[in-house]
């Protein structure tokens, strides 16, 4: 069972195991790295983790393409024609392709809540935690690794609004301040759901939640419709909805419709640090 | 901490409780350096539990735990650098192949970029599973999963490895596989060995000491045939058994295990995870 089989093609050249007796790594353990360095080194092995998941199965990208672009294609398009809601002079469906970029990656950031709690159902979380990773390293690893995944997906959004017409900026420094926004607002949602999952522990639960938490943030921004056109009490949540500061901010980088940008970044940076150290303090929850 | 020599596991007086059970209830423990130390008693002893303890995973009080010197309490991430857990439940994700399973711990120990490959390489061939490193570990029967697990817990070169029932599942020459690895890195590293097994004839043979728990806590302890022979002279000093025939480990087990305590032993929960793991092995 353990001699050394038949080179693969792609192995090492020092393959020798164990049993052999050759020189080995095993012997050694590794050198721990400073403090300041441990974070960016547990956030890359998340975001590595993610990406390889990514590269084994692609069907979630796509599936997940399509509700964005029936967004895009249905509603965008008919209230284009309907002109109901004031967007300051641009079509309905450029003003509703941030909107609806912001939607699809806080989707996929809600999902990570369910995800820790199958990991830790499966063992892996356990295992992980047992290594030489903060608990506020593990966590801010998966919300860099929920950005890194709303990134993917908010790039397929952008080309989906780009092929349906929508004139978007191609600058690449504003693209830029898109991809931080996306990935701040996915850390943000990525440790809400955590936090959750740490308070709930079960992925029934959770799922009950998620539910009942996406389309109230989705509704209660100004995504769909801007906030002057909304009721008083949908302006106070959307005013507390760190999904409209995204979407102003997008809409801003996008299209340059007037925008709050230092709000809106301060904003998510706040509400991204936050998640992190809540979705920290309860994850020993999950551990038990 | 003493000065010369510095324990692998020391607990005192360990004690955890999940509301009103007390899983384990005030443990006293040492595993020397360089041995391989069994922790044997019947479901829902509380093995699991002191080992989580000890692993970090469950908080204790500082004073409880230590490894090689570490308090568990105080110095977490200094006791997680030497350890390396396989845990009871068959544990490895699904969506990633064997090598980026054992990857990423190598990653999170902070083993080098430049060595990083060949290391994981080392750790696949070390159990035996260079053929299928590139496989998802999804497609891995219950056997190979726990081998990649040994690899993903020897790839940061442990100086103390934690098995919970390692071999739970596996096929006999897979039994026999499993230790054999172990084995053979500990001939290399001299590293520590904290395994729990209920199968008595594996840790008969490979384990230098066993303690025997029950209810929490610690009823016997000394190498397999010390506690063999001690059997052996009670009943012969009681008159009673098979006093012609030398006990088997079994023997010392069901002796510690089977006074009094059948009805207590392991509740749903622990035979519903006990199924899941089988069903998973076969
Ligand atoms: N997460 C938990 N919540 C509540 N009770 C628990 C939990 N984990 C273990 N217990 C209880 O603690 C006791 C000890 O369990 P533990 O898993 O440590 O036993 P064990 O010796 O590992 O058993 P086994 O041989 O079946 O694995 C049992 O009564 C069990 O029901
Ligand atoms: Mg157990």
């Amino acid at each position: 069972m353990s001699e050394a089989p038949a080179a693969p093609p792609s192995a090492s050249a020092d393959r020798a195991g164990l049993p052999g007796g050759a020189a080995s790594l095993l012997v050694r353990p590794p050198q721990p790295r400073a403090g300041w360095r441990l974070l960016p080194a547990r956030v890359a092995a998340m975001c590595a983790v993610e990406l390889q998941k990514l590269r084994h199965d692609r069907t979630e990208l796509y599936t997940r393409a399509v509700q964005p672009a029936l967004w895009l294609l249905i509603f965008g398009q008919t209230f284009t024609r309907i002109r109901a809601i004031p967007t300051g002079g641009i079509p309905y469906i450029d003003y509703l392709a941030p909107g609806i970029i912001a939607q699809s990656a806080m989707f996929i950031a809600i999902f990570y809540g369910i995800q820790i709690i199958w990991e830790r159902d499966a063992g892996i979380l356990n295992k992980l935690l047992v290594t030489p990773t903060p608990r506020s390293a593990l966590i801010t690893g998966k919300a860099f690794a929920a950005g890194l995944k709303s990134l993917v997906q908010a790039v397929v959004v952008i080309v989906i609004a780009a092929i349906l017409g929508v004139a978007l900026t191609w600058n690449p420094l504003k693209l830029l301040g898109v991809a931080v926004a996306v990935v701040l607002a996915a850390a943000f949602f990525s440790c809400l759901s955590m936090t959750i999952a740490g308070i709930v522990l079960s992925r029934d639960r959770l799922m009950g939640f998620g539910q009942a938490i996406t389309m109230p943030l989705f509704f209660g921004s100004n995504a769909l419709y801007p906030v002057s056109v909304m009721p008083g009490w949908l302006q106070a949540v959307s005013k507390v909805n760190p999904l409209s500061y995204q979407v102003d901010a997008l809409r801003g980088l996008l299209l340059g419709t007037p925008a709050h940008l230092a709000t809106d970044f301060a904003v998510l940076v706040v509400a991204a640090l936050l998640g992190i150290a809540a979705a920290s303090s309860l994850l020993g929850r999950l551990a038990r | 901490m003493t000065g010369d020599t510095v324990e692998a596991v020391s607990c005192t007086q360990l004690a955890y409780a999940f509301g009103e059970t007390r899983a384990v209830d005030g443990l006293d423990l040492s595993v020397r350096e360089g041995e391989v130390f069994g922790l044997l008693g019947p479901n829902g002893a509380g093995k699991t539990t002191a080992i989580r303890c000890i692993t970090t995973l469950l908080p204790v009080p500082s004073g409880m735990v230590r490894v090689f010197g570490h308090d568990t309490a105080r110095d977490r991430m200094a006791v997680r650098r030497l350890l390396g857990y396989v845990p009871q439940q068959l544990s490895a994700d699904s969506g990633l192949t064997g090598r980026e399973n054992v990857a990423l711990f190598a990653r999170v120990f902070d083993v080098a970029r430049r060595e990083r490959a060949a290391r994981v390489a080392q750790a696949l061939a070390a159990v035996g599973l260079t053929d299928a490193a590139d496989r998802l570990a999804g497609t891995y029967s219950g056997g190979m999963v726990r081998r990649l697990e040994l690899a993903q817990a020897l790839v940061s070169a442990p100086r103390l490895l934690i098995l919970d029932e390692p071999t739970i599942g596996l096929d006999p020459i897979a039994r026999t596989g499993v230790w054999e690895h172990i084995n053979a890195v500990r001939a290399a590293t001299g590293m520590t060995v904290l395994v729990t097994t209920h199968y008595m004839d594996e840790a008969d043979q490979y384990c230098d000491r066993v303690a025997l728990m029950a209810r929490g806590r610690i009823h016997s302890l000394g190498t397999p045939a010390e506690l063999r022979q001690g059997l052996g002279e009670r009943r012969r000093a009681a008159g009673t058994g098979a006093t012609d025939t030398l006990p088997t480990l079994e023997d010392v087990f069901r002796d510690v295990a089977g006074s009094g305590l059948d009805d207590q032993s392991g509740d749903f929960r622990d035979v519903r995870s006990t199924r899941r793991t089988a069903k998973r092995v076969g």
